[in-house]
């Protein structure tokens, strides 16, 4: 049985469709990747599985509970066992690394505080980051803060854990570390892994299964060596970062000519 | 005119819907406050942050409240020949009504909108995105404590910046206009009650307090999570806190000492 089954999901802000009856199957202990699109609402999808949003119609079961139906105590529960990566770390600016590590742990344990050293230095030292434990979020760069946000997440040994954008805006070393983090992660802990993302090398480099995401629809879904050889022209495209074919160069609108004969419209 | 009508009534919907939501926040917030007391150290640390790093500001405007109420009530009593009663003068204008009502419009912009801007910042850095995912409930962690600071807060500095004001109207009316000083003293005691007076000014200064506190959270709790929406939040804060003080003041004082 998949660790996570999403079955019909709607969903809209306003007027906007982001989401029309989307099924997903996120198997366990493997490496699953959401990728798309900027703007095709990757990221609301992990919020919806986290259950911070509501969809407008469909089902999303955890572990074989229906998200949307917990009361606020056992979501709490179930949230206990997902670790999630946001973009940005989230880290507690107020905190310094150690301590941000701790949260998890001194909110939800009562454990003694030798005891949570252990485990925090355990996992700072899993991330290659035990020596930075007395900075200052501030203090970090981009990379350094996610592996620091990872190491958060993996505290509480979360039975899933969702990446939401790991690799944006990481120079080529720090992608390196991390692409290998979230697999070693994955293998060592037997943990299950959600990859929204839209950098395709890196992403089918540690996926085992890739959902491609684009206009509030599942475009095509398969290992990686099966979309490489997909047939479709937009997954193509999407996969070998062309800039123009099904989705197109220019913003949807009046032709060029067009435009060009109509200087009413500034006069 | 059918444009007029529905902006009016686009307004009046998201300003009820607002209000809904504060109100709901609130609730939210007073239900974590029992949990407070088990970790109290929390409270104890906004506490510093919001109360004691407003000390400066309260410690000094009192003392110039205080000097500018003794040069004008010396002015106004001696023309009846009665100055010795500068200090009841001063002592009820303070207790009653300036200290509570300068110090929560002080504390508005120290405290409030720093707390504002704080918690637009947590949020449009996922910071209180990221708790939730922890299991970890923002406003019961976060919310919840700094609300209970500025509740302890606001009456200790009211208090503060009241007996500040009366020193600097005693050392401007003793000191450089010559009014008797144990006639200052005396009549101040005499005529200023503890359940009148100074309780009335603890319950304004309590309830400017628990206004300020929840305007600013929510403020920075419902901020859109841009630079510019905290910035706006940041700035309603400080004018809905200074209408909040200001119409509330009214209605207190109206209640309190509108019979005699």
């Amino acid at each position: 049985m998949p660790l996570i089954k999403i079955r019909d999901l709607h969903f809209y802000r306003g007027n906007r469709a982001i989401f029309e009856g989307v099924n997903i199957d996120i198997e366990r202990g493997k490496v699953t990747a959401i990728m798309g699109p900027s703007g095709t609402g990757k990221t609301t999808l992990l919020k919806l599985i986290g259950g911070q949003l509501r969809p407008d119609k469909g089902t999303i079961e955890v572990d074989g509970q229906n998200v949307h139906k917990l009361s606020r105590s056992d979501l709490y529960e179930l949230r206990k066992r997902m670790g999630m990566l946001f973009q940005s770390g989230a880290l507690l600016t107020d905190l310094t690394v150690y301590d941000n590590v701790a949260f998890p742990l001194r909110e939800h344990t009562d454990l003694p505080e030798s005891m949570i050293r252990d485990l925090v230095l355990m996992k700072l030292q899993a991330v290659g980051l035990r020596n930075a434990r007395n900075l200052q979020p501030s203090e970090l760069s981009g990379g350094m803060a996610r592996r620091v946000a990872l190491a958060r997440a993996v505290a509480l040994e979360p039975m899933m854990i969702m990446y939401d954008e790991p690799f944006t805006g990481q120079d080529p070393i720090s992608m390196g570390t991390l692409v290998n983090l979230i697999h070693r992660m994955n293998d060592a802990m037997g943990l299950t892994s959600i990859v929204v993302s839209h950098d395709v090398a890196e992403t089918a480099e540690i996926a085992d299964y890739i959902y491609l995401l684009s206009g509030g629809k599942i475009i095509e879904h398969g290992s990686p060596v099966q979309l490489r050889r997909s047939g479709s022209q937009w997954v193509q495209q999407f996969m070998q970062g062309l800039p123009d074919g099904p989705v197109p160069f220019h913003y949807a609108g009046p032709e060029f000519k067009e435009d060009l004969l109509k200087p009413e419209e500034y006069a | 005119m059918i444009k007029l009508i529905r902006s009016l009534g686009r307004w009046g919907l998201g300003t009820f819907e607002r209000l809904g939501r504060g109100h709901l926040f609130l609730m939210h917030i007073l239900a974590g406050i029992p949990g407070l007391f088990l970790r109290f150290s929390l409270v104890i640390h906004q506490v510093y942050s919001v109360g004691v790093l407003s000390l400066l500001i309260i410690l000094i405007s009192g003392l110039f409240v205080g000097m500018v109420l003794g040069l004008q009530g010396y002015n106004t009593l001696v023309d009846f020949g009665a100055e010795e009663s500068l200090g009841v003068l001063v002592s009820l204008s303070l207790v009653r009504e300036l200290g509570p009502v300068v110090s929560a419009l002080l504390f508005a912009g120290r405290a409030g909108s720093a707390l504002t801007a704080e918690i637009g910042l947590m949020k449009s850095t996922e910071q209180l995105s990221g708790m939730e995912m922890m299991a970890v409930d923002p406003i019961r962690r976060v919310i919840a404590p700094r609300f209970m600071a500025g509740l302890i807060s606001m009456p200790l500095l009211a208090a503060i910046f009241s007996a500040v004001g009366i020193i600097g109207a005693f050392l401007v009316g003793h000191g450089l206009l010559g009014v008797d000083d144990g006639a200052f003293w005396s009549q101040m005691q005499a005529k200023t009650d503890f359940y009148d007076d100074i309780m009335n000014g603890v319950i304004k200064s309590v309830v400017f307090g628990f206004v300020v506190t929840w305007i600013a959270l929510f403020e920075g709790h419902d901020a859109t999570p841009t630079s510019e929406g905290v910035g706006r939040a940041t700035t309603r804060t400080v004018v809905h806190s200074a209408f909040a003080i200001l119409g509330l003041d009214f209605v207190l004082t109206a209640l309190m000492f509108g019979d005699e």
